[in-house]
């Protein structure tokens, strides 16, 4: 047993003197979360827009008053007609235009209808839409205002609820995300490049000549990344908590013991990589082209996986990250209990049972 | 009592199936200092990764202290010392650090068994601190031989321990070979200088996989066949090409700053070495210094190595 803690110590001076590895992994969740939480972002806020106001009523101001008002424009020039919209556009720094005719008010009040016009840069259609989207609904906005009194005869009232992120936040879908991708990369990569130097340095040639068993060598690698990994985790929880202002719905103990179990996974599947391969850089692309590429593209957290081809959907099954993404969602967002999340929990120690197999089926106790 | 015995030990390489150990056999007897002497290539690590049970065999086996190194691997492992040819240690941990950590690998203390690593360690004492990293060649390697002894091992392996250190470490590097020796520790070390190979109990010449003589240092040199002579001219490029032209020449190769030529023991010693200075005066060459020498390993590796290509050529 001196043995075993011997050899984690020994791994901990390994990752505590070594900076450059150190800067990576405490530094990396954090400016993930913050790059995510901050620039990295769909939602709309604060877009420019210019405004062609060719009315001047008090129709239109009113309009451009409340357009002001909300947190989704900003005005970012006011020109007196439909020719200045054009070279605005083209200096390519507003994505969106309105333009309201002359004799606006006079037309909507005499011949209850009048027309704006909205003009998007569709280059980013995405973006486009949900511009036009949001202007939209402040001129229905007005528009309800205008009626309030008088009844329109059969009306659909949608009543719109946004379930557990009403708020329509982007942190409650990339911090799950976050988590999956930076567990991944740290314990996949790290650990396999630990046992690969190991191999590089011809010190894992001393080591197999000597009574510590080789798979213990493999075993108290993986302890270290186990405990570094979840000060990433704390950390994470930490920073969406208390500077994303993402609260943790479900139960905080359910989540822990759900990301040690995707620790572990991602731990089986490092020493995997690093029986198969011999050398650091081999180690490293494979993590992060076979690993890290399909963590982005197939958790569903940057692509939405209902929306890929059935073989591509397919794929995604094999994906460790896709189960756990699932996993902290429901209990962080959700706040749904063991009861929702047994499934996924049950294919993720599938498949960590299955990689533990087959490790320690491809185990060489010898150089070749 | 042998510690350790080969017998026809092989291994290939490759799809050719090019064989870097060729059928080797031998055997080491218990607190014998023995030598694996010969070029790059010649098979010695690979002996050695054999032997310490870390490569498998293509053929034939081997035992150490009685254990077979496929089959027994678990004793061999936790029995011998094995200090790689590539410094293999941790580079950012420290001198102390180590230690204590293959000490502790090996079920064992430093402290336990401090006397046997002593003469060697308090050399280094002093940088116990400093990164194993930033330590110069030789102490490397006496860090090194410090951590495959710390166990009190029965048989050391030592694969090339004195490549790429200075000669004053190496000099002193054999003496603590000597010291642990003496303490009934079976070793064996390769290198591929001529000069250390008369320093052990006995020498295993190879070249190619193929293992060339066995015997002592001084019984390899005493079987040396031929008349060996020492000759100097002032033109050093002319006097080879010029000894490589005699007649009697068996072989000719530069040696320091003498050209060595051996030739054969029947011409008699004076009157072959008169006779092949009246045939390089008469090249034109000037100064002429020729006498008989002693011939040392590094001649006699140089004979069994050409008959060696002589015969693989027939």
């Amino acid at each position: 047993m001196t043995q075993f803690t011997t050899f984690i110590k020994k791994e901990f001076y390994h990752v505590l003197r070594d900076r450059k590895t150190l800067l990576i992994l405490f530094g990396m969740p954090v400016v993930q979360i913050l790059i995510f939480g901050f620039a990295l972002t769909n939602e709309v806020k604060n877009s420019k827009i210019v405004i062609a106001d060719e009315a001047k009523d008090e129709v239109s101001t009113a309009i451009i008053r409340k357009i002001e008002a909300s947190r989704y424009f900003e005005i970012e020039k006011a020109v007196a007609n439909r020719q200045q919209i054009e070279t605005v556009f083209k200096e390519g720094k507003v994505k969106v235009a309105l333009l309201f005719p002359a004799n606006f008010s006079k037309d909507l009040l005499h011949q209850n209808k009048a027309q704006v016009q909205i003009l998007a840069d569709a280059t980013d259609p995405n973006h486009a839409t949900a511009l036009t989207n949001y202007l939209s609904s402040i001129l229905q906005d007005y528009q309800s205002e205008l009626n309030e009194n008088q009844a329109i005869p059969y009306r659909i009232v949608p009543e719109t609820r946004m379930l557990y992120n009403p708020q329509l936040k982007g942190a409650h879908n990339f911090v799950p995300g976050v988590m999956a991708l930076v567990l991944m990369l740290v314990c996949v990569m790290m650990t396999a490049i630990s046992i690969v130097k190991e191999k590089e340095t011809g010190t894992m040639e001393v080591l197999l000549v000597s009574p510590f068993k080789p798979v213990l060598v493999i075993l108290s690698k993986a302890i270290p990344y186990l405990i570094l990994s979840l000060v990433n985790v704390g950390s994470i929880l930490l920073l969406s908590v208390f500077v994303l202002d993402l609260p943790i719905n479900g139960s905080l103990p359910l989540l822990l013991a759900e990301s040690t179990l995707f620790i572990i996974t991602c731990l089986t599947l490092g020493i995997f990589i690093s029986i198969k391969t011999a050398s650091q850089q081999t180690a490293m692309l494979i993590s992060l082209m076979g690993m890290l590429l399909p963590t982005m593209l197939f958790s569903g957290f940057m692509f939405p996986i209902e929306n890929m081809p059935i073989p591509l959907q397919v794929i995604s099954n094999i994906i460790p990250a896709k189960w756990y993404y699932l996993i902290v969602k429901d209990i962080m967002i959700k706040g749904l209990g063991f009861e929702a999340i047994w499934k996924e929990t049950l294919i993720l120690v599938g498949i960590t049972l299955f990689l533990f197999a087959i490790s320690l089926k491809s185990f060489k106790i010898r150089l070749a | 009592m042998q510690t350790i015995t080969l017998n026809g030990l092989t291994k290939v390489y490759g799809k050719e199936k090019i064989p870097a150990v060729n059928e080797v056999s031998f055997s080491v007897d218990q607190g014998e200092l023995f030598g694996l002497i010969g070029p790059d290539g010649a098979g010695k690590t690979s002996i050695f990764r054999m032997l310490t049970t870390v490569l498998l065999p293509d053929g034939g086996g081997a035992t150490v202290n009685g254990f077979d190194v496929v089959k027994d691997y678990r004793q061999i492992r936790s029995s011998v010392g094995y200090m790689p040819g590539k410094f293999s240690l941790y580079p950012d941990l420290s001198i102390e650090e180590n230690l204590s950590f293959f000490a502790t690998v090996f079920n064992t203390t430093i402290e336990e068994n401090y006397h046997l690593i002593r003469d060697i360690y308090v050399q280094i004492e002093p940088f116990k601190k400093r990164r194993a990293g930033k330590l110069s060649g030789g102490m490397k390697q006496k860090l090194a031989l410090c951590c495959a002894l710390i166990h009190k091992p029965t048989v050391l392996f030592l694969d090339e321990p004195t490549t790429g250190v200075d000669p004053v470490s190496r000099k002193e590097f054999w003496e603590m070979l000597k010291r642990l020796k003496a303490q009934n520790i079976t070793i064996v070390v390769s290198t591929p200088y001529m000069d250390e190979a008369a320093l052990c109990d006995r020498i295993a010449l190879m070249q190619d996989g193929k293992i060339l003589s066995i015997d002592t240092p001084a019984n390899i040199v005493s079987a040396y066949p031929d008349q060996l002579f020492a000759v100097k001219a002032d033109r050093m490029y002319a006097l080879l090409s010029a000894v490589a032209r005699y007649d009697n020449t068996i072989n000719s190769y530069a040696f320091g700053e003498y050209a060595h030529v051996s030739l054969p023991a029947a011409l008699g010693q004076e009157a072959a070495g008169a006779a092949l200075k009246n045939w390089l005066a008469q090249t034109g060459l000037e100064a002429l210094e020729v006498f008989p020498t002693e011939p040392t390993i590094e001649d006699c590796f140089i004979k069994l190595t050409m008959d060696h290509l002589a015969s693989a050529k027939n």
